[in-house]
């Protein structure tokens, strides 16, 4: 008549206390990114004049220019998928590479943002030039400065992997950084697609 | 078994672990002294923000009173009387202090963080460092704050909203932050906004904490549907937090980069004028910012509220000696009001310029919320009825919240329909509501809350007799206070105008506002009895033992106050919080007393 004998049970089909955090964390940075992109969005469908304006995404944004990144920034998804699953399996040697492959593919993606801002500097378009400066900046930047924090926590796990003990202590930080980084290139395709591929 | 003496091991482990002062008292990670410094802190912050509330109604009673008493911080040119500018700055902050620094800290910060482990049967939080760093980045918030009275320019005035263009026009190269559209807009809503930032920073780890340890540190036998209603509304909450705030941060960021690096997020486009300049290229939409700050704020002023509907729920049916009415229901309704309260923002702003076809969509949902508050509320009345009611001050408070609930709900239905907000709104009426919501009951819940687990906080009671001398005075001149608001509001009184003497249709106000502005300095003295009688029960206090009230839930089977690790024993759940009523000798079972076929649970699955 009471549930308490199998509910005592209860505990050991749980989620690790840092997974579910690091779940509830990425859903509410996906509101955060939402509300940015809402916000591209809306400025997109109100203030401009493209005739008139000198600095408009069809005229600033250059695709083959943001592709490489992109790409860079994909594959990396995939090297660290294999990574932990490497690291699950107990290949610390693979795991090693493919953890350095992801941090590599992520740095290029940031020397490709970096290039790309610099074109647009020098044409004298930045975050105070227009709403389109203003939105664009804001997003793309929020989101480099997101990639620079999962490429700091990355560097922190391959610091830990010097040590074969260390690294299998912290398999589950191991992990959910990369979840993190699996949700930073989620948002990019998002990103992505709206500012350069249907925003132009 | 085995699992649980593993635990209880651990536990004593703890335990013998000394701890120097720093690490007890200052840099805790214990969810108790967390939860205390946050009670502390907040209720500071109480104090500054009736001061400031005290000084409004001063301005508002005797507009053209002479006060030498603060002339010298604020009043030069005045002649010793208060100026406008410095009136609106009262207002703005008043509000920020109360919403931003007392009644979210006090709710989720205090009561989240002392409750939730304790009343699900958790050593702690699942992140107790994360859950320091969440008190500790409320300091640099508390201090931004603080300096913003003392900016340059003084503290922001463009009220709490903070609308732009008032408080957010940018700084044209060379006039550095002496901003032209609002006097105050300069440095101090740039501290403002900081401040802010921190604050959501801090309330997002606390969230992150709170979702977590509901859903992964539950002692055994605690199934979801066995939570007491704090916990329940405490998760919501939480929930709401997580996925609002972001909301919030993202306006207070863009906000930021309009001030400090010249964008234009919230400026109109090119060729309005300001004082004595004009708005440069580009152009946003000042709109924007209310549609952001609204989709945070509405779910914020659930989130001013939830936690303490889910507070009253246990301490009514603890005091009524009777379970709970409709527990399910109580749960889906919290979660209704939650869920709508992401769809209704826009009533915040009919009167900016939205469509009427628009305005009866969010008009709709809106009333929709009357639906589970009213659920709410006769539930409340349902468990009360035919209780064996114990009148303790907790139960006062609680029970004066549900009475201030049903006035502060009724009025927000007035406000909610679009053809009566026309004419109410930005006057009185919405002043009274909001304080009927907010400090009627909000903060009459959180009194309640401290009346009820000052005991196990500190392991002493507090007294009674001045506590219910306390909670009598506070209910008579809260409504001396609010309630005319309603009629100020009726009669056509615009809120925010310093001083309606020379109004025609509202100068004969004035006697009605003196009225008021009397019951708020005797509201604010009568707090001095609670200040007494918190100190002095803190050390002469009767001591009071695990179970003053004979309740049911987990944190009274701990020792007053628990020690390191809650729990001498991992508790066993069996039963649901709301076992009140006749069993034999007893009227309550404990949610730890194992199941006994000639005591069934009043549980119905």
């Amino acid at each position: 008549m009471n549930h308490a004998s199998d509910s005592l049970a209860h505990h050991e089909g749980n989620l690790d206390p840092v997974k579910a955090g690091m779940i509830t964390f990425l859903a509410s940075e996906s509101a955060f990114f939402g509300t940015l992109i809402m916000v591209y969005l809306f400025n997109l469908g109100t203030a401009f004049e493209p005739e008139r304006e000198p600095y408009t995404p069809g005229k600033m944004l250059d695709l083959p220019l943001a592709l490489p990144g992109t790409i860079c920034l994909l594959l990396s998804s995939v090297t660290v998928h294999y990574a932990a699953k490497m690291l699950a399996q107990k290949k610390d040697a693979a795991f090693r590479l493919l953890w350095l492959a992801t941090i590599t593919l992520g740095i290029v993606f940031l020397g490709g943002t970096a290039v790309e801002w610099r074109d647009m500097i020098h044409a004298g378009f930045n975050i105070s030039t227009n709403l389109f400066g203003s939105s664009y900046f804001t997003l793309v930047g929020f989101h480099a400065a997101h990639v620079t924090v999962g490429i700091i926590l990355l560097t922190l796990v391959l610091a830990l992997s010097r040590r074969t003990r260390a690294i299998h202590r912290h398999e589950v930080f191991a992990e959910v950084v990369s979840w993190y980084w699996h949700f930073v290139d989620g948002v990019w395709v998002v990103v992505f697609s709206v500012v350069y591929v249907f925003g132009r | 078994m085995s699992s649980s003496q593993l635990h209880v091991g651990e536990v004593h482990a703890h335990e013998h672990h000394e701890l120097s002062f720093i690490h007890k008292y200052i840099f805790s990670t214990d969810h108790k002294i967390i939860g205390i410094q946050f009670l502390f802190t907040t209720l500071l912050f109480l104090v500054l923000g009736g001061a400031l509330a005290l000084l409004v109604r001063t301005q508002l009673a005797w507009p053209h009173a002479e006060l030498p008493w603060i002339s010298s911080w604020f009043l030069e040119s005045n002649g010793g009387r208060m100026t406008e500018s410095f009136y609106n700055m009262l207002f703005s902050m008043h509000a920020s202090v109360m919403i931003f620094f007392v009644i979210i800290p006090l709710l989720a910060g205090a009561f989240g963080n002392f409750t939730i482990p304790l009343m699900i049967g958790a050593p702690d939080m699942a992140f107790p460092k994360l859950n320091m760093l969440s008190y500790w980045f409320m300091w640099p918030a508390f201090i931004l704050i603080l300096v913003s009275f003392f900016a340059e320019g003084g503290a922001p005035a463009a009220g709490w909203t903070s609308y732009p263009t008032l408080a957010s026009s940018s700084m044209p190269a060379g006039q550095g932050f002496d901003s032209p559209a609002a006097p105050n807009s300069g440095h101090g809503q740039i501290f403002w906004l900081l401040s802010l930032l921190f604050v959501g920073v801090s309330s997002m780890m606390g969230s992150v904490n709170y979702i977590t340890t509901i859903i992964n540190m539950r002692s055994p036998g605690m199934t979801l549907y066995r939570m007491p209603m704090t916990i329940w509304a405490l998760f919501i909450t939480a929930i709401l937090q997580a996925f609002a705030l972001p909301v919030l941060t993202v306006a207070l960021i863009l906000q930021s980069l309009d001030k400090l690096l010249g964008t234009t997020f919230f400026l109109p486009p090119a060729g309005l004028e300001f004082a004595n300049w004009e708005t440069g290229p580009g152009g946003g939409q000042p709109l924007l910012w209310q549609h952001l700050f609204w989709f945070y704020s509405h779910p914020a002023v659930y989130i001013m509220i939830l936690p303490a509907m889910g507070m009253v729920s246990d301490i009514i049916s603890t005091f009524a000696r009777r379970a709970l009415f409709g527990y399910r229901a109580m749960i889906l309704s919290i979660a209704g009001i939650a869920g709508l309260g992401f769809i209704v923002w826009g009533h915040h702003m009919f009167q900016s310029g939205m469509d009427p076809r628009l305005g009866t969509g969010f008009m709709i949902a809106t009333i929709m919320i009357a639906l589970p508050s009213a659920i709410k509320t006769f539930n409340w009345l349902a468990t009360v009825y035919r209780g064996n009611v114990q009148y303790t001050a907790a139960m006062l408070f609680a029970l004066a919240f549900v009475a201030m609930f049903i006035i502060g709900g009724l009025s927000g239905i007035f406000m909610a329909a679009t053809p009566v907000d026309i004419y109410i709104h930005d006057t009185y009426f919405i002043v009274a509501h909001l304080h009927y919501v907010l400090f009627s009951s909000s903060l009459l819940g959180i009194f309640a809350g401290i009346y009820y687990w000052f005991p196990k906080m500190f392991g002493r009671l507090m007294n009674e007799s001045l506590g219910k001398l306390h909670f009598t005075l506070t209910f008579i001149f809260l409504n001396g206070l609010f309630f005319p608001m309603h009629i100020l509001g009726v009669a056509g009184l615009r809120r925010r105008i310093p001083d309606i003497t020379n109004a025609v249709l509202e100068s004969p106000l004035v006697s009605l506002n003196q009225f008021m502005t009397l019951c708020a300095f005797a509201l604010g003295v009568s707090q001095f009895i609670f200040i007494y009688n918190f100190f002095y029960s803190l050390f002469r206090g009767e001591v009071s033992g695990r179970n003053p009230w004979h309740s049911n839930t987990l944190e009274w089977v701990a020792p007053s106050p628990p020690g390191h690790g809650n729990f001498e024993t991992i508790p066993v759940v069996h039963r649901w919080p709301y076992d009140y009523g006749d069993y034999g000798s007893i009227d309550h079972l404990k949610q730890t007393d194992p199941p006994d076929p000639s005591h069934p649970s009043g549980q119905h699955h």
